[in-house]
């Protein structure tokens, strides 16, 4: 078969962060080419290379598509060369029309003037094509997820598509969605439509693709054919490391019982009816990690942030015990005061100033502690990040460096140091690892690990149980806004905590 | 060599600062330079002029100080035009009308203008209205309070202590007479404090571990701000001593720039500014900062209000339109960002420095109104796209 495209030794640097290091891609024309990796190995960078929303001169390496180098300047570029691709979150505007959506930058129109006839005869003819039967005026948001998907594919195919990237397609797709999903995209093949589908699910893959590259930490590790394609190797190329080393050795040594939370309920801050937390109750000792598991919408990060000074939701009621006493937590001074610090699990957004240097961003919880009557002293400020940067192993030239500057990794341990300068008893981290590279995981696990050496309580929560299994003395299960369970070290497995979510939602349903 | 790559490096990190300096020496060196080749050569630089420089922009400095917090707080105040005009016409109400005395009616002024602060400022900080509308409602309300206060006329004259909030000078308790003798002791005052902060200002970078700026710059800049302080100094000194305008302006700069670096509330404004949800996570009552800087707005627009009522030695109706224009404007020529958490106060002073210096020298050239207002607003944007370009590289 003849190669359609050629990506040799693409390299791409962000800020303190190297994306893709010399990654390479071969794709036949005609193939299904599946990229596998982990999160944050490198799979979205490497397709906004190839589809030029990281321009050319941007990143390293060369590019060959039908035997021709290729320059892209923008996303207009790779479309007029039939590259396109279908993002994660779809790009559709809700409230226009089928036909207004397939068209859109790339209207059939004269001067300027759309012609509507033809604009949908041509989505009926695209609509048929991929096997929807749906009125062209139809408003896209009156679709469901499964259907705009198709949209996005009969889009592409109004651009006369020749390699067609699909990112995640069956993500947020129910069972029967994702079958007429790969059911079409082996009928585009056959027509001769190249596609590169970028997924986590191994059983699709295994379905539909030709050839698996897998990316690790930004690297090609190594790409197979259909007929040496196994789960286990494609695991263990994703991971390529061995699990027992990817959490740090820790004797735990739990204490007195540090936090106690107890009938904790909150409902939702727009609407008044919907409780988010139903009578949660749980508790941390001193020197323990403990895990909060649960899906995406279960109501971790709720609970957590309504804790910290009620900066979720609204009605609530319960109680909060630190060292046995009753403490109030209202407002976030009051939490802080009491001894308990939340690090976000977007920290971006909730958690840093970009734009200011690394010692204003930790100082910022706890301005009092580098004041005298309210005169900042900027020597001790200065002193007391320089601290923390050595400490926690920050690396930047100094702590004048603008956070925004910095990787993922070491803004999470700026966040870290902003919240252990107010000296908390209690720290609750929400998704610490997120968006970060494997190395700075390690150094954050470590960092929890000393803090709870240091007699602290710590509360993790987190989406990827093998972390919360590594990492965790005991380990909570909350689906739904409850606490459906609770499993020490010894007793804890995937299987189990799934077990746990499955079943409680079974009975209540 | 490797000295020059600092000087360079250094000059590129703390371009804006300097540049902004740079720009008013250059467009005052400029007025200087053309007036003198004019048929008539006009002295830019006399005394008269430095003064009527400060006397005539001091109240677009007070007001541009308020609404750098403001808009560092990520909000804007379009009404302060209209505050100044109502609060002026306030004050000159219970001057005239009344017959208080100016050492009540300043307080009591100043204190509607909090009044007024904390009105606006309520409905954005608790309720979360957007602040350019309520801004917006307060600029026509507080103009139709003005109309109304004054019934379509003006109020003044005022007696000769009220004046001298504008035209007033310090009185010389040296006795030297011509020059100034007080004038002189708290120019050369200032001089020696400056440099005084400037050495252990540089002290304390290398302990914080920052770069210091190379000698020769410190030096350099040091002597040209202390030059051009000196000779302001000695102009006013030789004319009729240091205008109370000013010893106000610098009073308020030095409390301002103290207050927004070095005090814990200052911090949290510009914390609050980069990223409110951060700050509030962080323990900081942004709602209640928030209606602080727009009861400070209000307070610092009555002061203005009450100094250009003096200047006018009359309340008119149409006292202050656009005054909120100039001050944003100033802002932002001093480099403080649209999206809040940025802008330094000396460089809102130098900014509102450059929009004075400007007119000024336009108005002794004899250029129309029309072109005037062309140019200034060529120079806020410029001034904007040079931040901008600055950031992208």
């Amino acid at each position: 078969m003849a190669v359609l495209l050629e990506m040799r030794r693409i390299s791409k640097v962000f800020p303190g962060v190297r994306a893709l290091d010399q990654v390479d891609l071969t794709v036949e024309a005609g193939e299904i080419h599946a990229i596998c990796g982990e999160n944050g190995a490198g799979k979205s960078t490497l397709m906004k290379v190839l589809s030029g929303v990281y321009p050319h001169g941007s990143y390293e390496g060369d590019i060959i598509y039908d035997g021709q180098p290729l320059a892209l300047r923008s996303i207009r570029d790779s479309e007029a060369k039939g590259i396109i691709i279908i993002h994660q979150e779809l790009a559709l505007v809700p409230l226009l029309s089928i036909a207004e959506n397939l068209f859109l930058g790339n209207e059939v129109a004269s001067r300027g003037v759309i012609d509507w006839r033809q604009a949908f005869r041509r989505t009926r003819d695209l609509l048929a094509k991929v096997g929807l039967n749906e009125a062209p005026a139809t408003q896209v948001g009156k679709l469901g997820v499964g259907k705009q998907q198709l949209i996005e594919i009969a889009k592409a195919l109004a651009k006369d598509v020749r390699l067609l990237i699909l990112d995640e397609p069956t993500a947020a797709l129910q069972e029967n969605d994702s079958q007429k999903l790969l059911d079409l995209m082996l009928e585009l093949k056959a027509q001769g439509v190249t596609q590169i589908i970028i997924s986590h699910k191994l059983n699709e893959i295994g379905r539909v693709a030709d050839r698996i590259t897998v990316i690790r930490d930004g690297s090609t590790v190594s790409t197979m054919d259909r007929h040496e394609i196994s789960e286990d190797r494609i695991i263990r190329d994703m991971v390529g490391r061995d699990m027992a080393h990817r959490y740090p050795e820790r004797s735990p040594n739990p204490g007195e019982v540090l936090l106690e939370v107890q009938g904790w309920n909150v409902w939702h801050p727009e609407q008044k009816d919907r409780q988010i937390i139903r009578d949660a109750g749980f508790t941390v000792r001193k020197g323990e990690i403990v895990g909060i598991a649960g899906l995406m919408g279960a109501g971790r990060t709720e609970l957590a942030m309504s804790l910290f000074g009620r900066s979720y939701g609204q009605g609530h009621s319960g109680q909060v015990r630190m060292g046995g006493r009753v403490v109030d937590v209202s407002t976030v001074q009051r939490a802080v005061a009491a001894g308990i610090a939340y690090v976000t699990e977007d920290r971006k957004a909730l958690g840093l100033i970009l734009e200011e240097p690394i010692l204003k961003n930790i100082s910022l919880a706890n301005l009092a502690g580098i004041a005298l009557r309210g005169v900042l002293d900027k020597r001790r400020e200065a002193q007391v990040a320089e601290g923390y940067r050595r400490q926690l192993a920050i690396r930047s030239p100094g702590v004048q460096q603008k956070v925004v500057n910095l990787s993922g990794g070491n803004q999470q341990k700026v966040v870290l140091s902003k919240w252990l300068f107010t000296d908390p008893q209690v720290l609750i981290l929400d998704e610490p690892t997120r968006g970060i590279d494997v190395g700075a995981k390690y150094e954050i696990y470590t960092i929890m690990n000393q803090l709870a050496d240091q007699g602290r309580g710590i509360v993790m929560i987190s989406s990827e149980m093998p972390e919360l299994l590594g990492m965790c003395d005991r380990i909570y299960v909350m689906n739904e806004g409850r606490i459906v369970g609770e499993l020490s070290r010894a007793e804890a497995s995937q299987e189990k905590i799934m077990a746990m979510i499955l079943r409680k939602t079974g009975k209540a349903a | 060599m490797a000295e020059e790559k600092g000087l360079s490096a250094h000059l590129g990190g703390h371009l804006r600062e300097n540049g902004m300096l740079v720009a008013l020496i250059v467009i005052v060196v400029f007025f200087t330079a053309i007036l003198q080749f004019q048929p008539q050569p006009v002295n830019f630089l006399k005394a008269q002029n430095i003064t009527n420089v400060f006397l005539q922009n001091g109240h677009v400095i007070i007001l541009a100080l308020g609404m750098l917090l403001v808009i560092v707080a990520g909000h804007i105040d379009l009404s302060v035009g209209s505050v100044a005009a109502f609060t002026g016409a306030f004050a000159a109400w219970l001057t005239v009308g009344v017959g208080l005395p100016f050492w009540l009616v300043i307080p009591a002024t100043l204190i509607v203008g909090g009044l007024i602060g904390a009105m606006q400022g309520y409905w954005v900080a608790y309720w979360r209205i957007p602040s350019f509308i309520v801004t917006l409602a307060g600029m026509m309300v507080f103009r139709g309070a003005t109309m109304w206060l004054l019934g379509g006329q003006n109020i003044g004259p005022f007696p000769k202590a009220f004046q001298g909030l504008s035209n007033g000078f310090i009185p010389d308790l040296t006795g030297l007479g011509r020059p100034h003798g007080l004038t002189l002791i708290l120019v050369a005052a200032a001089v020696a404090t400056m440099v005084w902060l400037g050495l252990r200002a540089r002290r304390s970078d290398a302990a914080f571990g920052v770069t210091p700026e190379p000698m020769g710059l410190f030096i350099g800049r040091t002597l040209i701000l202390a030059a051009a302080i000196g000779f302001v100094g000695y102009q006013l000194a030789s004319f009729r001593g240091l205008p109370n305008v000013m010893v106000v302006l610098v009073l308020l700069t030095v409390v301002y720039a103290f207050f927004t670096e070095n005090t814990v509330t200052g911090r949290r404004i510009y914390a609050l500014g980069g990223n409110e949800k951060a700050a509030r996570l962080s323990g900081i009552r942004t709602d209640r900062l928030v209606f602080l800087c727009f009861v400070n707005m209000g307070v610092l627009a009555a002061l203005a209000g009450m100094i250009v009522t003096a200047r006018l030695n009359s309340a008119t109706p149409k006292a202050g339109v656009g005054f909120e224009l100039d001050a944003i404007a100033s802002v932002f020529i001093g480099g403080a960002s649209m999206a809040g958490g940025s802008g330094k106060i000396l460089g809102v002073v130098i900014g509102a420095l450059i929009m004075g210096v400007m007119n000024m020298g336009m108005s002794i050239l004899g250029i129309g109104i029309d072109y005037q207002q062309m140019i200034k607003g060529l120079v806020l944007l410029v001034a904007v796209i040079f931040d901008v370009y600055n950031k992208s590289k």
